[in-house]
Order: structure tokens, then C-alpha cells, then sequence
């Protein structure tokens, strides 16, 4: 009897969580599915007919071709960049005597802080024909023509970059506290350089961090939205602005939904096969 | 010679001194350990020899050489830490080779020298694990050869069995001593465990607030403290306070005063050694095991308080003329006595240790 009651009790005390997720998750994500099944007509809307025709004109078109391309690159670039800085600013963070740690762990944070939007209206007007970047170069005498990122690559790199590094700092960080400091001293003693108590000892140590860090660097790169909409703007458009596009300039509601949901797909299907990869290499190793 | 020598080596940090003035000579092939409680600054000593903190002021001499600005990396000393610090990443093989790998030997070479380092410490089979697979003792052993294998001229060890359970830990200790005297390397143990550093030191050094207690042979240590620090640090003790009297050439006599309920006199009692400063407050310091237990005499007449089997002995808690007395007596195999029963307790003059010194 009691045995009974205490089986029903995690699902019951899960089951507000599970619901709120059904409802607002779940719910939506398969109406997004449903509707990306219809096709659509521009005289008549949304037609009641079930076809997969939106998948194939995604699927077949350079032009969506080119926007996946330009997303997946843009997400690998940034996740990149994200280890290369990131790596080591946590390692220096980790290092830092305490008050400055905590001074220089909010300034890292820093951006997490600002809403998105002021964040990247920021950098366009850094960024922008008459901004920041345009009065240094000349200020350095690279001529008067106005340097621009707006509306680059380089610009929505940089500007994602900046959000996302704290991902990679927070996640290599959290791997560094679990280092156990005397194994560095211990590679020391037995006639490391400190050097290769870096390489051979820490970095490998905190390679888990890195690599979550980078899943998580590149999803949210992948499905970005407000950067790309506004450095990038419709010259550079990645799929979550081409999905935002068709649903709101072009009214194709189920073209968009297709979009979105390939994105979702391919981002699915990429991070749960390079955690697999992961969990394989360091099975043995970490827990 | 001295192999080993730390010439009044100091650390500071800040205002706080953890070692003061520290003088050791170690001979070669010698196991001497540092035995303390916490913060004692055994273990920042440790460091000071395995070149991870520099010292304030002092010099460190190994072989005749002075190493005390040398960096660790280029010392190559031989150290287990506490935590054994295994490196997770690598298996039980590639740990114990990398001292060698950094030491420039070819890979077949280290790999085969490894391989033996391990079977050293019996762990010939589990050389392809990583240490997540392994238990506390294996990583234990792991740590202890890769610190081998390097065959450093001194071998440091962080108190190396503190994370094991009792019964390893005992094993342990005589499988590292029989090890250490075979390989004929010098070390250097920090325990705050004074049972390990009895049973494994040819000398231990007691230390106390970042000051050497006491140097000693572990007999000696036990049988002939030098204050009531160490007599209560090594080994268990009662220490009863007691006013020194009037005492003749040879004697000192001191007076212990009555403190349970039942026995109000004072006791005096009369001790060989140097008379003493009538009035001094003295301590008197008496093992557990020294004691004599009867049922009818000679001897003081006490009350059983407590009574606590251990197996190999009795403990118990008397209510004694001196106060309470922890008293062990040998399991000889007949009932022991029990809570309010009445004994008799006697013990031998050499017995008792006498420190011109209050608890």
C-alpha cells in the first residue's frame, strides 16, 4: 500500500513542471510541426491539405541553401572564437586573487546583463557608417571613409562573441574548480615546466567544460535572433531571421514553421551526436 | 654527513608564523615523520622541501647542495599527496611513466619501467585503468609509484593513508615501511595519525604551533616525552595537576589534590627525581596501560565508572584519588570489571612522568 503511494508521489510532485512544460513547450512546437504541413496560398492563406512540399522547397532551394550555410558557419566561427577567448580567460579568472575574481567575474558577466536588444543597439552604433569604430580609424589616420561592420559577418561574429563568451568562462570555470589543484603541483614535482603542466595536466581536465561550453556557444549562436536581425538586417540573414521573415513580411506562416523546424533538427541532431562523441571519449575518465 | 638538512627555515604568512626556526638533519635512508595536529605546520614544512612554497627565510640542503631557490620541477623529489592528485585523464601506466616522460626516457623504456614500478605495489593488473575505476588503496599505490619511479633521492608523502579505512590503513602502513626499507630511500611522513608515526618512523618530530616539540626515536617519544604536549599528543595519557611539597635529596614529592565527591584527601605521593620548588604546579602524566588493576589491593582504592570492552582490552573510567583516571588493562580472557565496582590501582614509580608545567 505504502509502497504504492510512494511510487505515484515523484509523478505527481513532477507533474505541475511536466504540465506547464506540455503546455507552453511542447504544445506550440507541435503546432509549429502541424503547420508546416499545410501549404499555403497567397490569395487564400493557409490551405487545409497536408503536404510536405514547404521540406522540399527548403530543402532544394540555394537560397535557403546559402542561409543554412551562412547560420552553421556563423556558429561555428563564434563557438571558436568562444574557446579561444574563453579557455583562457577562465584560466586567468580561476587565478586571480578574490577581490579582483569577483570585480573581473562581473565584468565578463557583464553582458548577460544588459537586455538584448540595448546590447546590440550598441554595437551598431559602435559598429555604424558614423560610430565609434569610423572616429577611431580616422582618429589613427586610416583616412576619413566610414569603416562599417553593420551589416558583415565580421560585425555579427564580434557581437555574438561578446554575449556568448560568458557561457564558455562559465563553463570552463565550473570545470576548473573541480581540478584537483595538487595534480597540477603533483605534474610539477614529478619535472613538468609549467608549461606543460598547462597542455599535458589542466587542459585535459577541463576539456569536458570546453566541450559543453561549446554546445552550448553553438546552439544558442545557431538559433540567435535579435543580433543577427539587427547587425546583420536582412543583407545577412540566418535561418531564425529568414523563419521570422517568412512568417511576418511574406506571411507564408507554413514555410516559416518548416524553416524553424529544420533548424531545430539539424541543431538537435548536430549536439546530441557530438555529446555522444564526448560522453565516449570521457566515459572513463569523468563521471 | 646529513643528507637532508633544514637550516632554521621559517614561513611566514602575513603576521601568522606557521614554521618557526626549524633545524633538522635527516640521514640518508632515514624515515622520519612529522607528526602534529592541524596547522601545526608539518605540512607547510612538506612544501617548503617539495619546493611548492618558498620559505620566509631558512635554507634547505640536499646532498650538500643548497635547493631552497630550486623550483620544484627541477628538484626531483618524489611526493604523494594527500589527495593522491592521480591525473583522471590518464590511466594507472600513463601516470606512474609521466615523471619519466618529463625526465626525457623513450617510450618503451618508461612504459617497461612503469609496468614494474606497478607491480611493486601489486597493482600489475590494473595498469590499463583510469583512477575513476580504481579504489582509494589502488589510486594510493598508483600515487606511491609514480612518486618510485623516478627514483627521487627523497620521497615526501602528504599524509598518504588518511583516506583509507582502518583496516587498509594498518595494512598499509607495514607494506610502505617494508617497501621504503627495501628501496633504501630517504622520507619524510606528515601525519597528525601518532600510531602511524610510531609504527613507521626510525625518528618523528612532534611539532606544535610551527615549533619542533620534540625529536625522538618512537620508544623514546612514547616511554620519555619531553613536555605534556607530547605526552597527550603521542599515545593517550592522563594528566593529573598536582602541587609540588617539600621533597629530600632524590625525591620529589607532590601533592595531588582529592577532587571526587568520595575522595576528599589529598594524596601525596613521593617520586624518584630532582626534589621540587615547594608550591609548584606540576603535572603528572600516566599512560592508561601503566596502571595496575586489582580487586584487592596494594594500591589506591577507585570506582569503576565506565567499562569498555575493546577486543584485545578493557578501557575503563575510574573515579580515582587523583581524579578520573583512564585505565587499560589486557583482555586476559576473564570477565572485566564492571560500572561500580570497587579496584584497587597501582603502578610501577617509572610509571609516572613529572613536567614542572600546569595542564
Amino acid at each position: 500500500m505504502s509502497a504504492k503511494a510512494l511510487d505515484k508521489t515523484p509523478f505527481l510532485m513532477t507533474a505541475p513542471g511536466v504540465i506547464f512544460f506540455i503546455m507552453l513547450l511542447g504544445v506550440p512546437m507541435l503546432m509549429t510541426f502541424l503547420l508546416s504541413l499545410h501549404s499555403y496560398d497567397f490569395t487564400t492563406g493557409i490551405q487545409p491539405d497536408w503536404t510536405i512540399s514547404n521540406y522540399i522547397e527548403v530543402l532544394g532551394d540555394p537560397y535557403f541553401h546559402k542561409i543554412f550555410g551562412r547560420t552553421f558557419g556563423l556558429a561555428l566561427l563564434v563557438t571558436v572564437i568562444c574557446v579561444l577567448i574563453g579557455v583562457p580567460e577562465a584560466y586567468v579568472l580561476a587565478h586571480l586573487p578574490n577581490p579582483w575574481r569577483s570585480v573581473f567575474l562581473l565584468v565578463v558577466l557583464g553582458p548577460l546583463l544588459i537586455s538584448v536588444v540595448v546590447r546590440t543597439l550598441g554595437w551598431a552604433l559602435f559598429f555604424g557608417g558614423k560610430g565609434v569604430l569610423t572616429m577611431i580609424a580616422s582618429g589613427l589616420g586610416f583616412g576619413e571613409e566610414p569603416v562599417s561592420l553593420m551589416f558583415t559577418f565580421t560585425g555579427m561574429t564580434i557581437a555574438l562573441v561578446h554575449v556568448l563568451v560568458p557561457f564558455m568562462v562559465i563553463s570552463v570555470w565550473a570545470s576548473l574548480q573541480k581540478i584537483d589543484p595538487q595534480s597540477e603541483d603533483a605534474a610539477l614535482t614529478l619535472g613538468a615546466s609549467k608549461l606543460t603542466v598547462l597542455y599535458r595536466i589542466t587542459l585535459p581536465q577541463v576539456m569536458p567544460g570546453i566541450l559543453s561550453g561549446s554546445i552550448i556557444v553553438f546552439a544558442l549562436t545557431a538559433s540567435a535572433f535579435a543580433t543577427p536581425a539587427i547587425i546583420g538586417g536582412r543583407r545577412m540573414k540566418v535561418v531564425a531571421t529568414a523563419a521570422y521573415d517568412e512568417y511576418l513580411s511574406t506571411l507564408n506562416w507554413p514555410l516559416g514553421a518548416a524553416i524553424a523546424v529544420i533548424l531545430l533538427v539539424v541543431n538537435i541532431v548536430i549536439i546530441v551526436s557530438y555529446n555522444k562523441l564526448v560522453e565516449r571519449r570521457f566515459a572513463k575518465v569523468f563521471e | 654527513m646529513s643528507f637532508l638538512t633544514l637550516e632554521s627555515l621559517n614561513k611566514e604568512f602575513g603576521d601568522f608564523t606557521a614554521v618557526r626556526d626549524m633545524n633538522l638533519t635527516i640521514e640518508q635512508g632515514e624515515f622520519i615523520s612529522l607528526l602534529g595536529p592541524s596547522g601545526c605546520g608539518k605540512t607547510t614544512t612538506l612544501q617548503m622541501i617539495a619546493g611548492l612554497l618558498p620559505p620566509t627565510r631558512g635554507k634547505i640542503l640536499l646532498d650538500g647542495k643548497d635547493i631552497t631557490k630550486t623550483p620544484p620541477n627541477k628538484r626531483g623529489l618524489g611526493i604523494v599527496f594527500q589527495s593522491y592528485a592521480l591525473f583522471p585523464h590518464m590511466t594507472a601506466t600513463e601516470n606512474v611513466a609521466f615523471g619519466l616522460e618529463m625526465r626525457g626516457v623513450a617510450k618503451v623504456e618508461r612504459m617497461d619501467r612503469a609496468r614494474v614500478a606497478l607491480d611493486q605495489v601489486k597493482l600489475g593488473q590494473f595498469a590499463h585503468r583510469y583512477p575513476k575505476e580504481m579504489s582509494g588503496g589502488q589510486r594510493q599505490r598508483v600515487a606511491l609509484a609514480r612518486a618510485l619511479v623516478i627514483e627521487p633521492p627523497v620521497l615526501l608523502l602528504d599524509e598518504p593513508l588518511s583516506n583509507l579505512d582502518a583496516k587498509l590503513r594498518e595494512e598499509m602502513r607495514i607494506e610502505l615501511r617494508l617497501l621504503q626499507q627495501d628501496i633504501g630511500v630517504t622520507t619524510i611522513l606528515v601525519t597528525h595519525d601518532q600510531e602511524e608515526a610510531l609504527s613507521m618512523s626510525d625518528r618523528i618530530v612532534v611539532m606544535k604551533d610551527g615549533d619542533m616539540a620534540q625529536i625522538a626515536a618512537p620508544l623514546d617519544l612514547y616511554e620519555r616525552p619531553l613536555n605534556t604536549f607530547v605526552s597527550d599528543f603521542v599515545g593517550k595519557t592522563n594528566l593529573i595537576k598536582a602541587r609540588a611539597a617539600a621533597g629530600s635529596q632524590g625525591q620529589s614529592v607532590v601533592i595531588v589534590d582529592g577532587h571526587a565527591d568520595t575522595l576528599t584527601q589529598n594524596l601525596t605521593l613521593a617520586l624518584p627525581g630532582e626534589a621540587l620548588i615547594e608550591g609548584e604546579s606540576v603535572t603528572l602524566s600516566i599512560r592508561p596501560e601503566k596502571f595496575l588493576m586489582s580487586k584487592e589491593g596494594p594500591g589506591h582504592k577507585v570506582e569503576v565508572q565506565a567499562s569498555i570492552f575493546m577486543g584485545a582490552s578493557w578501557l575503563y573510567r575510574v573515579n580515582s584519588p587523583m581524579g578520573e583516571l583512564f585505565v587499560t588493562q589486557p583482555n586476559t580472557g576473564a570477565a572485566g570489571y564492571a560500572k561500580g565496582d570497587t579496584a584497587y590501582l597501582s603502578w610501577p614509580d617509572d610509571a609516572v612522568m613529572l613536567f614542572s608545567e600546569a595542564a
